[in-house]
């Protein structure tokens, strides 16, 4: 045993943590939630319960899914919504990510700092000050009413744009919300593009577009990806944003599978959903990997 | 003797005019003129930081000039970006885009020519034969040897026959077997070609056996311009007699001039050193005199009537198997090298003395080199 230990002990210890750490607090309380999504609502301590015959698990729920147009409208309005916003985090975020590249080392630490200082302040109290901003009588919003009134045609013109309780209001707050994950994977992987490759672009006679266009471009796909994933996956599920900027008419999926829990005390509807939901997001990363892997392979024909 | 600027007398090709290049209070390039004539194979030796790099990147467009001008060709190319000169540049780490196959490396370049995709596709296919790397157009940078990625590079920038390829320390890369083997199949390249290369080295022997010349440069400042015979046998100065090669220098000062000979009285050679020269220097400067190695003649006996001859003892030996080096301690305290072939076969390795033997050493006047600067 202790020989053992040794031997490959701490290496064994090491890898097996984070396997742990998985297990303990990701795949068994999913597996509970996949259970439960089988179940059937019971006025009960929890309120679920099974089938007392064969059997015994009941798919109504996710039956349900696809017959409500509650769930069907909140699952295409959530993934509109983190889609648009994930596009806008990437057309903000990449000349940004790409800008701190190309300054001095000292200003990369500071501009990055300034990245991530929003994170020190709390999340709901920049929801709240957004909240402020977008009201009838806030100066952001007479500002951008008279820049709309200034634009159109005098018969359009408005008092004030509403904002709050829209889609706009949603994908503004998390474009505002998500853009520094958007930003951290793409100056990571912007970072350790070789110059050089820009250089022989350049000496092969590509200007400067098309170098962007031909050699970081591609390049930077994998952080495209990443950033992409890190914005989209909890833009889709987010929870607070929609609650408190969002319309109450046209709920997004974390709100409904909140909603389900608390106030309907439907157990077993919101794993469900959740688990629709975890689907929706777990396909398309397969695929990609399985994608990449072809990819990687492909260069190798002889 | 002062090197003789023969490669550039015709029209120059290449002249850089009063270049310097500073960055900060730095002085990277310090007004350097050079003319380098068409189809030469020219390198600019010296050290880390002696500003070849930079010099190779004005003439490749990635730096500006502070002051000075570059023309190739009869154009001024100084203000003109990278993309718009016919000036080609193999980087040092090859910079292979990783993302394409080794013919989409290649073909680049040609994206941004006047051709028809056959005409391109012939191209690529002329270059990789060129490099004979046929068979592995398929492959990616990653799946390819250093030696097969250096000819990767060398194609991609051979591909749009430009006027002028510039080379970052070529061979630099690779280890020596394949080096030896590169730097031959590099002049046969660029004897079928026709292409003008200038090269960027650090290391002498590359340089010697490539060039047609060399430039030695040193702190920003060329201090000698040659064919490879005359940087090594007729250095001009100081340091390029200790950069090339190795020598041994004796201080001295000059006590007659004449006859094409000028005799030195070195304190440390115990006595007067003859020396052919065509410059006749001043009586009484201070000069020093330089001579190779392997142009010093070891003997266990003294020999007869001869000029220049001194006496000392072997202090250290190292056999190299075709030739001896000695490191003799002369009874001025001073150590001289000398390099002998082992001309016959012998069980102690054809050495002419061994260890503490007192031994005479003599060399030609004309082997000896006065230098000045």
């Amino acid at each position: 045993m202790r020989d053992w230990f040794n031997r490959t002990g701490w290496r064994d210890l090491i890898i097996a943590t984070p396997y742990a750490w998985l297990i303990v607090f990701f795949l068994i309380p999913f597996l509970i939630v996949v259970v439960m999504s089988l179940a059937i609502m019971k006025s009960a301590s929890p309120p679920f319960g099974f089938h007392e015959a064969f059997p015994w698990i009941d798919l109504g729920n996710f039956a349900r899914l696809f017959q409500d147009t509650l769930y069907i409208r909140a699952f295409v309005s959530s993934l509109i919504n983190a889609l648009i916003a994930t596009l806008l985090c990437l057309l903000i975020g990449y000349p940004m990510a790409l800008g701190i590249t190309r300054v001095s080392k000292s200003w990369r630490n500071i501009l990055l700092m300034l990245v991530i200082l929003p994170f020190w302040t709390s999340f709901l109290l920049r929801v709240y000050a957004w909240i402020g901003m977008m009201g009838s009588n806030s100066w952001f919003n007479k500002l951008l009413t008279g820049i709309y009134n200034f634009a159109v045609p005098s018969e359009w013109a408005l008092k004030s744009i509403p904002m709050m309780n829209t889609s706009f209001a949603v994908v503004l707050v998390m474009v505002y919300s998500y853009l520094p994950f958007m930003i951290l994977p793409l100056y990571a992987n912007l970072e350790k593009l070789d110059t050089t490759l820009n250089e022989a672009a350049m000496d092969l006679g590509s200007r400067p577009w098309q170098v962007f266009r031909d050699i970081t471009l591609p390049l930077s796909i994998p952080g495209i990806i990443a950033g992409g994933l890190l914005v989209f996956i909890p833009a889709t599920g987010e929870l607070i944003i929609p609650s408190l900027v969002g319309s109450s008419a046209n709920p997004m999926i974390g709100r409904v599978i909140a909603d389900e829990f608390n106030s309907a005390r439907d157990w077993p509807m919101a794993s469900a959903v959740a688990v629709a939901l975890l689907f929706l997001m777990v396909l398309p990363m397969v695929f990609y990997n399985h994608y990449e892997a072809k990819a990687q392979n492909a260069g190798g024909k002889p | 003797m002062a090197a003789t600027d023969t490669g550039a007398a015709a029209a120059p090709f290449v002249r850089i005019e009063g270049v310097t290049k500073t960055f900060g209070t730095f002085r990277a390039v310090d007004n350097v003129s050079l003319d380098i004539a068409k189809g030469e194979l020219f390198s600019l030796l010296g050290g880390s930081g002696c500003g070849k790099t930079t010099l190779l990147r004005m003439l490749a467009g990635f730096e500006q000039p502070t002051s000075g001008r570059i023309f190739i060709d009869g154009q001024d190319m100084t203000s003109l970006p990278p993309y718009e000169r016919p000036v080609n540049m193999m980087f040092q780490s090859y910079a292979l885009f990783p993302h394409m196959s080794v013919e989409q490396n290649v073909g680049y370049g040609l994206k941004h020519e006047d051709l028809t995709p056959a005409q391109r596709s012939a191209r690529v296919k002329e270059m990789l034969e060129l490099v004979k790397l046929s068979e592995l157009a398929g492959r990616k940078p990653h799946q390819l040897s250093g030696g097969q990625r250096q000819r990767v590079a060398l194609a991609r920038a051979l591909s749009k026959q430009p006027k002028l390829l510039l080379l970052d320390e070529p061979l630099g890369a690779l280890d020596k077997k394949l080096r030896e083997h590169t730097q031959f199949e590099l002049m046969n390249i660029q004897d079928r070609t026709g292409i003008t290369f200038i090269v960027v080295t650090h290391d002498q022997e590359e340089a010697m056996t490539l060039s047609s010349r060399i430039a030695v440069m040193d702190r920003g400042v060329i201090r000698q311009v040659g064919t490879p015979n005359e940087i090594y046998e007729f250095p001009s100065n100081r340091f390029v007699a200790d950069f090339i090669g190795s020598i041994n220098q004796f201080e001295g000062e000059v006590i007659r001039t004449g006859g094409g000979m000028t005799d030195v009285s070195c304190p440390v050679l115990s006595g007067t050193v003859k020396a052919a020269t065509d410059a006749t220097p001043e009586r009484g400067s201070k000069v020093t005199v330089a001579v190779r190695p392997e142009k010093i003649t070891i003997t266990r006996k003294a020999p007869s009537g001869g000029v220049n001859v001194v006496r000392g003892t072997v202090r250290d030996l190292g056999y190299f198997g075709k030739d001896s080096l000695y490191r003799v301690k002369l009874e001025s305290g001073h150590l001289v090298l000398v390099n002998s072939v082992n001309a016959r076969r012998s069980d102690e390795g054809g050495r002419v003395a061994q260890w503490e033997d007192e031994v005479w050493l003599s060399f030609e006047p004309s082997s000896a080199i006065l230098l000045t600067d």
